[in-house]
This record gives structure tokens, sequence and C-alpha cells, in this order.
């Protein structure tokens, strides 16, 4: 069916072509840009003929040369210039200057399926481009913009180079669907779905490959992506060729060093000592464990990370076809010992135009290669906890040298002691290899008879291939099976398909008879998405604990129709109202389709008459938005069958683990699913008032906006009537959710001269949420469902949804304290007044989520130096310091079953004997500040020759915190402290090479 | 515009027309995993309805479908403690004078401290596995009823057996609904006429729900497999079993008393002459218990095949702790968790078993007193359940236990029927009840030693006390001591009861019953909180 469709599809384009094949001409032109303020030569200013992507830079001296059609006009920009439209009219030279410090009106923003300048621009839409990218980020591309655009937040899961990372816009929308924005790549929206192996997604581009990040935020602007808009979306858009542009090779290349920021606080050798003896005497059984080696294990679990990265790209034209060539490699390794990755990218775009430019073809591919090796975390914990009178090794060969807590001397392990941590990361090797390639083919196609429609395809895949394996030796001493022997050897593979097609006419007409402009845009896509997953695993021997070839396939699709109109009236109003309904396979028939619509108006004020003159404002403008958005993203967690397949009544065989014995014979079970035969797609509502200002030619730009998205209908994991279905908790349609927020963001150009220029930004966001129903009925002594497992204990959780609080609030008790401040143990303050103290005592103490962030930053050149840093602000967001309350009584010290354990310090303040882990005693205001970045840069112009350039950086990621937390690091998604791998402070040095 | 491009213009938007129609129709998927199937297409293979009838038994013994863990049957808790034997045996036993567990877990120590509320996640995920396990066995009687085989094509001996496995699916539902008339009381009420996704059911008084257990259990006695057919299943006598556990507490659910009918189907077990004592004691409670001619209907584990961290593995791993050797239990590891209450060590005259081979205590570095409940070694241990066999060797995995769960076994036949004479049931004998009480008596002391004289020493009390030493562990404690109403009142206190070392008692029969989960009362309308909570 896609194959047939792809060959019409192809037909329909040879037909138009050669419907409009005609001969094409064009002329050479060449010129020079000048500074306005000093008549230097701008060196790097884009020349681009309007609607192609044929274009060039001017060279070291301002010079450039393009060949364009005669009738062409040229967009010449540089960062920081107004951008001038110059209609070509024959002329075949050109001498351009451009004025400093006027904003960018001009500017084109990628929109979803098209473009649109800056100043037409209705909705609530960031952009981020390569100048504003926060340095040092080797292989992670989020990091890029932390910090960088209000109500974005981008939170790494730690210092693991290969850790996934969490963005999130506007707080997250839905409760069990997914809460992770659509991200777009070049055109192709990427599953959201993790790769096996590779838990970073966005591991895929390389950081030097990218040229910007349009981050789309209100529902008029994400609405033309309907279902999978709720989240927002990031487009994110990477480097391409330039026509007739001499060829550019780009070398940028860093060495770096990572070290750790501190360390758990726990009780040192003497202290742990005493409290052993203290509590059981040294001659107790307890007592006599004590040895007297002095470990700090914390110490043993880190290492310095070093990392270096390398890239090299290749630019310009072959003949007439722009190309854009890069290959990178990174090799980085972690903090915690054993981790670590390196990977391999590369990329090639080509954009050749035919036909006069009236066919432009974009082919973009990506490649990538990495290979991760995961540390095992566990050893974090481990660290902390192993009793530090016990050396690392042992000195003899059992359980291969690490000193292991034994039975009886010399026997076998005490299976639920805590493990040796040096060998929980030097015993197991998790390792994974992940191949992904993305890339699409696009045509753009001016239809010759009429000239203002623009026809494209879009032919787009993302694929990958997983594989991976997990390997503990069977003398480990946590997997050790005297009787059948231990270990695991584990394997998984996986492959994923995600294959796109789009197809959507432009139509863009100026109406000067009644002052307008209109642009419409209408389409069709159509996606599909494969994943075929296959696990194995048993002891070493492979002949025990086997967990059979687990083996699945399933796959998804989506269809859409969409269709959007801007309209322009006079240059002081413009109307959006954007359409896009979407096809879901998993949802029922009747149920398949979504119709997600949006309107937004704005009003430019600058154009009115009162406001033209003034010359204070140079910017204002309004912008009021509406829409709705959706979502069908089932989170992952629950089989993935079930993900996909909501609706059907499915059955599925068990394992050969989970047999059952009737007789001498075991029978593999076959279990009916719960499901709703009525899920469907989820709504969110947004409603955006938001205000674009510039003052004081634009020395002062900046934007507020205020929102309040609604979510109904959430796709919702919640307990349906015991009875009624083959579950106790089902995905079903249920509850709503808001957040209201404000986001606010500024940027001053303190300086702008000739040899300094300085400029500040600034940004910040308030978010609400608030869980507004939550189940069918709303009985009061219905608390809501638990959520956020800690360590400690099996199976205990923290947090809760509640109907009338935020999502994932703390729900603990409150802890009393005596006269002095201590907490009393086991003391809660009885909040239900009962008389009595029971799980009805607990209250909802609180978001992970903070109430503020902000972030700044700024940029300092003096001819050919430069510094800049970026620091964010988080306030109000709690952390449960779960490395504290798990280790934090001394009934941990000590297990009858025979083995000591390091503790907390924070037990020399409690005085806990048992773990009290649901005080708010735990619980910690986790505001901080953090210095993300520091970087200090020089330019060493004409290197070699006119064109050659270098710059040398040097820069420092999470240089400080500053915070009253007590636990290493209170940055932590979710806000639960618990084996958070520490985010390294790195040392970077770096070159950057252009000839 | 000329011609020419209109004509290209218009065939190409058929084109496209077509292409988008045909597009859409790929929203239409089915599964492409072969190992997904739908209850549309699963039922046509007569062997499928043997893999759901083993789902229906492994629900008791599994938590999900991967084992030992992975994708769960129910959420919300801790997979391994999701497992129906596992909730079973913490409700019954952990709030009784029979165990205590070391372990801080969420509301776990509620039972023990008889302090629980609607809101527990503890009482929460025995409720959902009981109705789970109700929903599963719905599932596989509706479609399997007579006029579903029918029209599907499947005849001959197919056909006999699905509906062996119809009366098999409909006892495992009759024991859950035991389960939930004795742990909640008035419970919703749905049975196989209830669809999957139906409105909330209604909620059922508790003697209608004993009519219809009762009614359930009587109907299905001629379509069950005769006593001892094959090991696992279901059969004749585990159905009598069952009503004689209903009758027997039938006071307790509907006011009523039923002695006497609890005697007419204990005679019928003991009178299928199928079962004996086994001779050792211990070897009822060790890997090859399957062995046993005691067991009447078990709930099957195995370290390979059935693998859990709910069932006999949590039972022998919670079991080993302080300075036991895991590797005297065929296990490799310890949990460390479970222990008695001094009042259950005193039921002993002796506690070394010289005498009553059924005090299977370890007190080496244990106290017998208990100070901190969180500490393994207060409390004396216990070493009746082992993964090793009745020749000493280890079970099949040193963590995962082969050894089978008994639900019901001939000793719990005979002092049933002992119990029931003594409380004034008719149509048995005060001969039989007392030589069957001897008998239990005889293989626990290894000798006559330990024999009662007369009829008249079977008191009420000694009842309790045997059923005790007899099935401590077997999740029989809490429904026996609210039968003799011992539970909530403060005429038996045991250390920890009520939350204070010496016990006490809210002295309130409301907690004779758990409450509806706040979950539910939630989810459900129909439904009324049970007295007191």
């Amino acid at each position: 069916m896609k194959k047939r469709l792809l060959s019409m599809l192809s037909l329909l384009f040879l037909g138009i072509l050669l419907a409009g094949a005609i001969n094409a001409q064009g002329t050479r032109i060449t010129g020079k840009v000048t500074d306005a303020a000093d008549g230097s030569a701008l060196i790097g200013v884009t020349i681009q003929e309007k609607g192609t992507s044929n274009g060039t830079l001017t060279d070291g001296s301002g010079n450039f040369a393009l060949t364009v059609s005669t009738s062409a006009t040229l967009i010449v920009s540089y960062v920081g210039y107004t951008t001038q439209e110059i209609p070509v009219n024959n002329r075949t030279s050109f001498n351009v200057s451009l004025a400093i410090g006027a904003l960018n009106l001009n500017e084109v923003v990628v929109i979803g399926y098209g473009t649109v300048a800056k100043k037409d621009v209705t909705g609530s839409i960031s952009a981020v481009s390569e100048r504003e990218f926060n340095k040092g980020s080797v292989s992670s591309p989020q990091a890029l913009i932390t910090g960088k655009i209000p109500g974005v937040t981008v939170v790494s899961a730690g210092g693991d180079p290969s850790a996934a990372t969490t963005i999130r816009i506007r707080g997250g929308s839905s409760m069990s669907a997914s809460n992770d924005p659509l991200i777009v790549i070049d055109g192709v929206p990427i599953d959201n779905r993790s790769v096996s192996g590779m838990p970073n997604a966005l591991n895929l581009l390389n950081s030097n490959d990218i040229e910007s990040f349009t981050v789309l935020k209100d529902a008029s602007a994400t609405a033309i992506y309907g279902s999978r808009a709720s989240n927002g979306v990031i487009l994110i858009t990477t480097k391409k060729g330039l026509l007739n542009k001499a060829l550019k090779v780009t070398y940028d290349g860093s060495v770096s060093f990572g070290t750790k920021t501190g360390q758990i606080d726990v009780l040192n050798t003497q202290e742990f000592i005493k409290a052993v003896i203290n509590k059981y005497g040294a001659a107790s059984a307890a007592g006599k464990l004590l040895t007297f080696d002095n470990t700090n294990w914390q110490d043993k679990v880190y290492q310095t990370a070093i990392s270096n990265d390398h890239n090299l790209s290749f630019s310009g034209s072959f003949k007439t076809i722009p190309f854009r060539a890069s290959v990178g490699f990174t090799d980085q390794s972690g903090l915690l010992k054993t981790s670590g990755l390196d990977r391999v990218t590369g990329s090639l775009n080509v954009n050749p135009s035919f036909f006069n430019n009236s066919l432009t073809v974009t082919i973009n591919s990506k490649f990538m290669h990495i290979n991760n090796r995961f540390a095992n975390w566990g050893a974090i914990g481990s660290a902390m906890a192993f009793d530090p009178t016990k050396p690392v090794y042992s000195g003899s060969d059992l359980y291969g040298g690490y000193w292991t807590w034994e039975q009886t001397p010399g026997g076998l392990p005490v299976t639920i002691a805590t493990s040796n941590p040096v060998s929980q990361l030097y015993q197991r090797n998790d390792k994974s290899g992940v191949n992904r390639v993305l890339g699409n083919v696009q045509l753009d196609y001016k239809v010759p008879f009429i000239p203002e429609l623009k026809a494209t395809l879009n032919l787009g895949g993302d694929f990958s291939k997983s594989v991976g394996h997990v390997d503990v030796p069977e003398i480990a001493a946590w997997s050790f099976d005297a009787a059948n022997g231990g270990g695991t050897k584990s394997y998984y593979d996986q492959h994923l398909k995600n294959e796109l097609l789009d197809f959507y006419l432009n139509y863009k007409k100026d109406l000067p008879s009644i002052n307008s402009r209109i642009d419409a845009t209408a389409g069709y896509e159509w996606q599909y998405f494969y994943r075929n997953d296959s696990t194995y695993s048993s002891n070493v021997a492979g002949t025990h604990n086997i967990y059979n070839p687990l083996h699945s396939a399933t796959e998804d699709y989506l269809v859409s129709f969409f269709g959007r109109v801007n309209y322009v009236l006079a240059e002081k109003y413009m109307l959006t109202a954007t359409f896009r309904a979407d096809g879901s396979s998993r949802f029922a028939t009747g149920n398949k389709w979504g119709m997600f619509p949006s309107l937004a108006f704005a009003w430019d004020m600058k154009q009115e008459g009162f406001l033209k003159n003034a010359s204070a404002v140079s910017v204002l403008k309004l912008r009021l938005g509406y829409g709705i958005t959706g979502q069908q993203d089932i989170i992952s967690g629950t089989a993935t069958t079930l993900v996909d397949y909501p609706y059907l009544p499915i059955y599925a065989y068990g394992q050969s683990t989970a047999q059952y014995q009737f007789g001498n014979t075991f029978i593999t079970t076959i279990r009916p699913a719960g499901y709703d035969k009525n899920i469907k797609w989820e709504q969110t509502t947004t409603y955006n008032v938001g205000l674009d200002f510039g003052f004081l030619n634009n020395k002062i730009t900046g934007t507020i906006d205020v929102y309040d998205r609604p979510t109904k209908d959430m796709i919702n994991i919640i307990p349906p009537a015991a009875g009624t279905n083959l579950t106790n908790q089902i995905i079903t349609n249920i509850g709503n959710m808001v957040n209201k927020g404000v986001e606010f963001s500024l940027n001053y150009r303190a300086i702008q001269k000739q040899d300094i220029d300085w400029t500040i930004g600034l940004n910040a966001t308030f978010n609400h949420n608030e869980i507004t129903k939550l189940t069918s009925s709303n009985d009061p002594s219905y608390r809501g469902v638990v959520t956020g497992g800690i360590a400690g204990g099996v199976g205990n959780y923290i947090e809760i949804n509640s109907v009338g609080y935020a999502s994932r609030s703390f729900y603990v008790y409150e802890q009393v304290y005596d006269a002095d401040g201590k907490p009393i143990e086991g003391l809660y303050v009885d909040r239900n007044g009962d008389g009595k103290f029971s799980d009805l005592d607990k209250y909802r103490a609180g978001s992970p989520d903070a109430k503020v962030l902000a972030g700044i930053s700024s940029t300092l050149r003096y001819k050919n130096l430069d510094f800049s840093f970026s620091g964010r602000l988080s306030l109000g967001n709690l952390v449960y310091n779960n490395m504290s309350s798990n280790y934090g009584s001394y009934s941990e010290i000590y297990r009858s079953v025979g083995f000591l354990a390091n503790l907390n310090r924070s037990v020399l303040k409690t005085n806990f004997a048992n773990p009290q882990y649901w005080s708010d005693y735990y619980l910690e205001d986790g505001s901080f500040f953090k210095m993300d970045n520091m970087t200090l840069g020089y330019n060493v112009r004409k290197l070699f020759n006119e064109k050659s350039n270098m710059r040398i950086y040097g820069s420092v990621q999470n240089l400080f915190t500053i915070t009253r937390y007590t636990g290493l690091d209170p940055e932590i998604y979710g806000g639960i402290d618990n084996n958070i791998y520490p985010r390294p402070r790195t040392f970077m040095l770096g070159v950057n090479v252009e000839f | 515009m000329n011609k020419k491009h209109l004509k290209i213009l218009s065939a190409s938007i058929v084109v496209m027309l077509l292409a988008f129609t045909s597009c859409v129709k790929d929203l239409n998927t089915v599964p492409i995993d072969p190992k997904v199937i739908t209850s549309a297409n699963v039922y046509k293979d007569a062997n499928a309805y043997y893999g759901v009838l083993a789902k229906c038994y492994a629900g008791l013994a599994v938590s999900g479908q991967q084992g030992p863990a992975g994708d769960p049957d129910i959420s919300g808790i801790d997979e391994g403690f999701s497992q129906y034997l596992r909730q079973y045996f913490n409700a019954q036993e952990l709030p009784t004078d029979e165990a205590v567990i070391a372990w801080n877990d969420g509301t776990l120590r509620n039972y023990h401290e008889q302090n629980w509320t609607p809101s527990g996640e503890f009482i929460g995920a025995m409720y959902n596995r009981l109705y789970y396990q109700i929903s599963l066995c719905n599932e596989f009687i509706r479609e399997s009823s007579d006029a579903k085989i029918d029209s599907r094509g499947i005849t001959g001996a197919d056909k006999t057996a699905v509906q062996t496995y119809r009366a098999e699916a409909r006892f495992l539902r009759a024991l859950s609904y035991w389960h939930a008339i004795d742990l909640f009381g008035n419970v919703p009420f749905v049975d196989e006429n209830s669809e999957v996704g139906s409105t909330p059911p209604q909620q059922i008084t508790r003697a209608n729900l004993f009519t219809y257990i009762e009614s359930e259990l009587k109907a299905i006695d001629g379509s069950l497999l005769t006593p001892k057919s094959v090991y696992g299943r279901a059969d004749q006598a585990a159905a009598w079993m069952l009503l004689g556990k209903l009758y027997l507490n039938a006071k307790v659910y509907t006011g009523t008393d039923r002695y006497t009918d609890c005697i007419t189907y204990m005679k019928k077990v003991i009178a299928a002459n199928k079962y004996s004592l086994t001779t050792n004691y211990a070897n009822v409670f060790k890997a090859d218990n399957n062995t046993s001619n005691e067991i009447i209907f078990p709930i099957n584990f195995d370290g390979i095949h059935t693998q859990t961290y709910g069932g006999t593995t949590y039972l022998i791993n919670a079991e080993v702790g302080g300075s036991m050797i895991p590797g005297d239990f065929g296990l490799k590891g310890q949990w460390a968790g479970l222990r008695v209450t001094s009042a259950y060590v005193d039921k002993f005259s002796d506690i070394t078993g010289a005498t009553d081979k059924r005090a299977m205590f370890y007190t080496s570095g244990q106290n017998k007193a208990i100070v901190d409940v969180f500490s393994f070694t207060d409390g004396y241990a216990i070493t009746k359940w082992t993964n090793k066999t009745s020749t000493g060797a280890n079970g099949s995995d040193l963590t995962y236990t082969d050894t089978d769960f008994p639900v019901f076994r001939l000793a719990d036949a005979y002092l049933m029927y002992a119990e029931a004479v003594v409380r004034g049931g008719t149509g048995g004998s005060q001969t039989d009840a007392l030589t069957y009480v001897n008998l239990i008596r005889e293989r626990a002391y290894g000798n006559t030693s330990g024999d009662l004289a007369a009829y008249g020493d079977i008191t009420l009390q000694f009842l309790l006390d045997e059923n005790a030493r007899e099935f401590l562990w077997e999740c029989h404690r809490r429904t026996d001591l609210i039968r003799f109403q011992s539970f909530s009142k403060s005429t038996y206190l045991w250390p920890w009861k009520g939350a204070v070392a010496a016990g006490k008692s809210l002295d309130d029969y409301h907690m004779d019953l758990f409450p509806i989960p706040s979950t539910d009362i939630n989810a459900n309308p129909n439904l009324t909180q049970n007295l007191g909570y």
C-alpha cells in the first residue's frame, strides 16, 4: 500500500515537472557587504535568493558572488544586523551596507510544514540558533538549549554520558500518556518511544550539525501537528550547504575532564565503628563483624571522566549542487567507573535546484553508530552503604577477589547484603551497540503555471538496529548459585522503523487590492511505526533461569490531513487558522479520528499610527491563540501490545517460567488482558496571550506569554470498579488536569560597538499544575493513586496523584520535633484529627516541579576575545532525600543474617532507630542556582589565509550550584534522590578551525 | 492555465484521492505478533481452553505472565507483593498471634498492629487480586458455555473436557468468593454475565453471597473430576472441602450455623478413601510434597516452571534469617522476615519438637519476646516450610521453590469434622471425632502419648490451639480466631496486637472484616463501606 502510494505520488510529481519544465535562465552577480557604522567588511553574511536554498556567504573581505535568476530578490542577513531584501532587477553588482541593532524582522522561522516570516508569527514560538547554544555539550543535543527558552525544562537523568534526558514544555499535560514533546528533525517526526540500548534518542544527532532548535509552545503553533502536539513540538534543523560557495572545511575538536562535585555524606570509619559498638557492643555478633580497613567507597567507584570529540565538516557546492558533509567522533567516559560511550556520526545534505530553481530537492541523511557501556548504577547506593572497615579486595580468589559478605567465612554470599560496589561495576558488563539512520528526501516544486503554488513531497525514514548484552560471571557474589550455576548471560536486540510520507501544497499570494497577504497550506501525512524486540536471559551456563527468547513485534499507523491559512491585513492584523484530522490505528473504528483546530490572532501595534513614529518602541505585537491538540502516545511500562491495541481483547501466552502444573505436565498459560474498547484521543486545549516587545531600537527585546492549558479525557491509568475488567488498572480516558503559567524572556544588548558587544538574556517561567478530576466519581475518602517508588523496603511510594493537587505531589507524614529541634521518631502530626496514627494522616506536601524556573545567559565580546556564561535558577522544587531516608536509621547498620552497612550522616541528627521513609523530614527544599556553563574564547582571524579562522576556547560546565539541599544535587526529574548518577564538573578545551 | 495543464492537474488529483483512501485503510491493524491473539480467534483451538484454564489456576501461583516478575496481572503494588497466596498469607496470618514480619514496607505493619485503613495498599492488593481472579474465571466461564463451544465446532471428547474445565473455573471463582466473603464481607458481585468494561456492579450481602457460593459448588459437583484424578486440578473433593469451610464458618458469614452440612461434606471427603495422613508431618511442607497423599487441593509451584516472589518462595525465603543457614532450606539467600509471637510458642509445652514434632522453632540467636518487630532476631523463627525434599535434596532452584502449598489437606477435614461435631452438628459421631483428632495427634507425636483420652477433652479451646499447632502459616489463623471470637476482642491478646508490646485490642468486632479499599469505594458508587470504617 505504501509502495503504491509512493509510486503514485512520484508519477504525480513527474507530471507536474514535465508540465512546467521551462528553460532555466540565470545571471551571475557579485557584491560586497559592509558595516553601515564604519564601512568595515562583514564576513560570513548570508546572501540568499528568496524562496530558494540558493545562497552563499561573504568571504574574508566581505565579497560574494552568486548565480541567480534575473528576477530574483536577494535576502542579505547577518546575526545582530537588520536583514535586507534587495530585488536584483537585472543588476549584476551590489554594495550592501548592513546596520547593527535592529531586530531581525525578516528572519524566517521554521514552523510545521513550512516557514513563516518572524514578523508574521501569531503563535508562541521560540527559536535558538547555533550562536546561542550552550557550549561544551558533547553527546547530548538537548543540553544545547538547557535554560535558554522560557517554559522549556531539560533535565538529564544524571551525569551518565548515555543518560536519557527529559524535556518538558509548559509542564506535563498528561498523566499516563507521554509528556515528551514531539521532536521533528528536518521534517521527520521522531518516534517518542525509546530505542533499546540508547537511552537518549537524540544521541543520533551530532551537536555540531545542528543549525537551530525551534520550539512551538502554544496550540496555535503546534496544532498543525495535531495528535502528537500536546506536549509541544521541537523542530530541529540541521546545517545545509549553500550554492556556489567555495568549499569550506570546519574542524571542531575538544577534550574535557569531568570530576565529581562532592560525595554523599556518610559516617566516617570512626563514627561507623562507634555506632556499631554503641548499639550492639564490641563483643556482639555485630561488633565481631568489624574489621580494620578504612575504605572510602565513594572514591573507589568514581573516576575522572575524560572525553574527546572531533568533528570535520565540508560544505560548499559540487558544481551546482550545494552540499554539506560531516563526520564526527566522540569518545566519552563517565564519572562512574566503566561507564562511557563512543560514537561515530555522519551526515550528508545535498539540496540542488533544477528547472530554473522551480524544483528544489533536499536530501538529508544522518547516520550514527554508538557503543554504550552502561555502568551498574546500583554501585552508587552500595558505595554509600558499604561497610567502610572492609577492603575492596579480599585477597582470596573467591567471588573474583572482591571482598564479600559471606554466610560463614569462605562460604556462600549473604544474598541480601550490600554488594561490593567495585565488583558491581567490574563484574557486570552491560554493553549496547546501536546503528541508526535518519533521512529524508524533500521535493519542493513551484508550480509554473500557478506561480503562487508550491508543492512539497517529503519522504522520510528513521531506522535503527540495537543489540546489547549483559554479562555477569558465575563468580560474581550477587549472582552466585552453587547448585545450578549462577551469573547472567542476557541478550537483546531491537529493530525499529519509522516511515513518513508528507505531501502538501502551499499557496502564497499578495492581494494588494485589499491590502492583504494570504499564505495557505494543505496536506496529507502518512506515518508507519514498527518495532521488533527480542530478549533472552539465562545463567552463564545457559542451563538455568532461562527466560526464553521473548520476541515481540508490533506496529501502528498515523494518517493525517492538515491545513493552515495565514492571513495578514494591512501588515497589522494577522490571523492563523489551522486544522488537522489525525487517524490512529491505536483506537477502535469510530474513535480513530481526532480533530484538532486552532485559531490565532496577532496585532502588530507598531504598525499603527500611534506607535509608528514612537522611536522608543521598536516592536510591539499582541498575540492571542486558542487551539486543541491531542495525544495518543500511551506510555511504555505497559506491554507493547497494549500500547498499540488498548481497545482489543488481547490474549497472550505466558513465558515458560510462568507455567502451571497439572499432574506432571507444565501448561503454558494464556491470559486475557484488560482493555477499554472505547478508548480515544486525549485532548488538551491551550489559551495563550502573548506580547512581543522591543524598545530603544531593539536594545531591549522580549516576550511575555500567559497560558492556560486544560487537558480533558486524559489517557490515564485508573482503577476500574473491581470485577468489571481483567485488570485492576485500566488505561482509559478519564480525568482532567490543568497547567497555567506565565513565561517571560528578555534580551538586553547592553553594548553594541565595533570592538565590543555585550548581551544579557533572561528568561523566567511560572507554571502551576493541578489535577482537577481523576476518576469517574469523586469520593472524598479517596486519596488518589500513589506513585514515585523509593528505595527502602519493597514497593514503597512517596508521591500521589490526587484531585486538587499537582500531579506527583509528595505524600508524607508531618514530622513532630522536640524542643531541641530533633525529630521524634515515629511521632507525626495527627492531620486528620482522629486521635490515632494511621496512613490517613499523610498529607500532600508539595510538588517536585519548580514553581519558578529562570535562566540567565550573557555574552561579552571584546575584539577577538569572547566570554559567556549561562546559569539557571529553580525555586520551590521539593526533593525527597531517599539516600538519607534509606540509610538514615541505626537498624540498617546491622542485619542478623550477618552484615553491616554504613549510614547516611543524617542519622547523627535524627537518631532514628528504624527507617521513617514517609517523614517529611526527608523532604527538602531543592531550590537551586546552577552555573551551567562558563566559556572563554579567542578568535584568531586569517589564520592561514583570508578565509581561515580559528577559535580556541575553554569552558567549565556545572561550575557551581547554590542550594540548601543536603544531598548531592537537587536537580532531579521527579524529585526522588536515589542512586542518581552524579553530574560531573567538566573542564573543556576546544578548538574550531575554518578554512 | 492551458488545457494540457488542466488535464494533468485533474488526473493528479484523482490519483491522490485514490492513494489517500488506500492509506486510511492502513489504520485498521491487527496484532502482528503471532503470540498475541484476540478473543475472536483464541477459542477456535480446543487446546487453548486448557491454556486459559491453566491461567485461572496460575492466578493463584504466579504474579504475571513472565515469572518471577514482569508483565504483571495486577499493578499499583510491587509485583512480588501482588501474588495471590502472598497477599492471602499476609491477610490471614500477619494480623494474628502466628506471625510478625520484619519489613517496614508501606502499610504492611498495619496488619499485625490491627490499625489498617481503607487506603492501605496491602488490603487494596488483596482485594484486587481476588477480583482479578474472579474476572479471569468469569471470562473463561463466559467463553466456554455450551452455546459458545458448539458455535465454534468443538465436539466429542474436546467438548466434555471443556465442560470439566468450566466447572473447575467455577470452583476457582467460588474459592475466591469464599476469600472475599471471609475477608471483606459484603462485596461487589460479578459473574460471567458481566461483560468486560461493564458498569460498576452491585454490592451483594454476605448472606446472599454465601448462598451463591454454596449453589455454585453444588452445581458443579457432577462436572468435576472424581477425587485424586489429576494432581493440581480441583476435583470433587476440593469442592467438598470448600463447602465444608463455608458451612463451618456459616455462623460468621450469615448468622446461621450449618455444622451438620459441614459434617456431611467432611464425611464425603473421608469416605472417598483416597487420602491418608503423611507419616512424617514435616514432609507435607517440603519440595517434593506433591507426592504427599494427604493433599486434597494444592497450589503448585516449581523452581523452574512456576517462578514467583510470592507463594512458597515467599514463605520459605522470608522464614529464613538470623543465624539460620539458607543452604539448610534449599536456598541460596534469606529474606529474614517472618517469625511467631510468644503467644504462639506457648501453645507447645515442649518447644524442642522432641514431643510434638509440629513445634518447628528455630531459637538459636532468637529472642522469644519481641522488643522490636523489625528485628528478625526478636521472636522465634520457624523451620516448617522448606525447599529441601524429603530425602534432603535441594529443590530445582535455590530461590524459587518447588514446594506446593496445600490449600486443603486431609488433616483439615479431620479437625473440621471434629469441630462441627463439638459445635453440635449432627450426622457425625463423637467416636469418629475423637479418632480423627487422635490420628492427627499420633502423627504429631509419633506415638499415642499425645492422644486425647476422651471425646470430652475436645474442647473449643483445644480445637483453636490444635488448629494453630497443626496449620501454622497455612492461611487458616485469622478465620479460625474470628470463628472462636478471639480475633478482635480483648479476650485474647498477643504481643504487638494493637501496636503495643503486651498487646491490646480495639475490642470492636468491625475489625473482623477488612474495609472495602477506598479505591473501589471511589470507583464504584454502588458500594457501602463496611461498618466501623
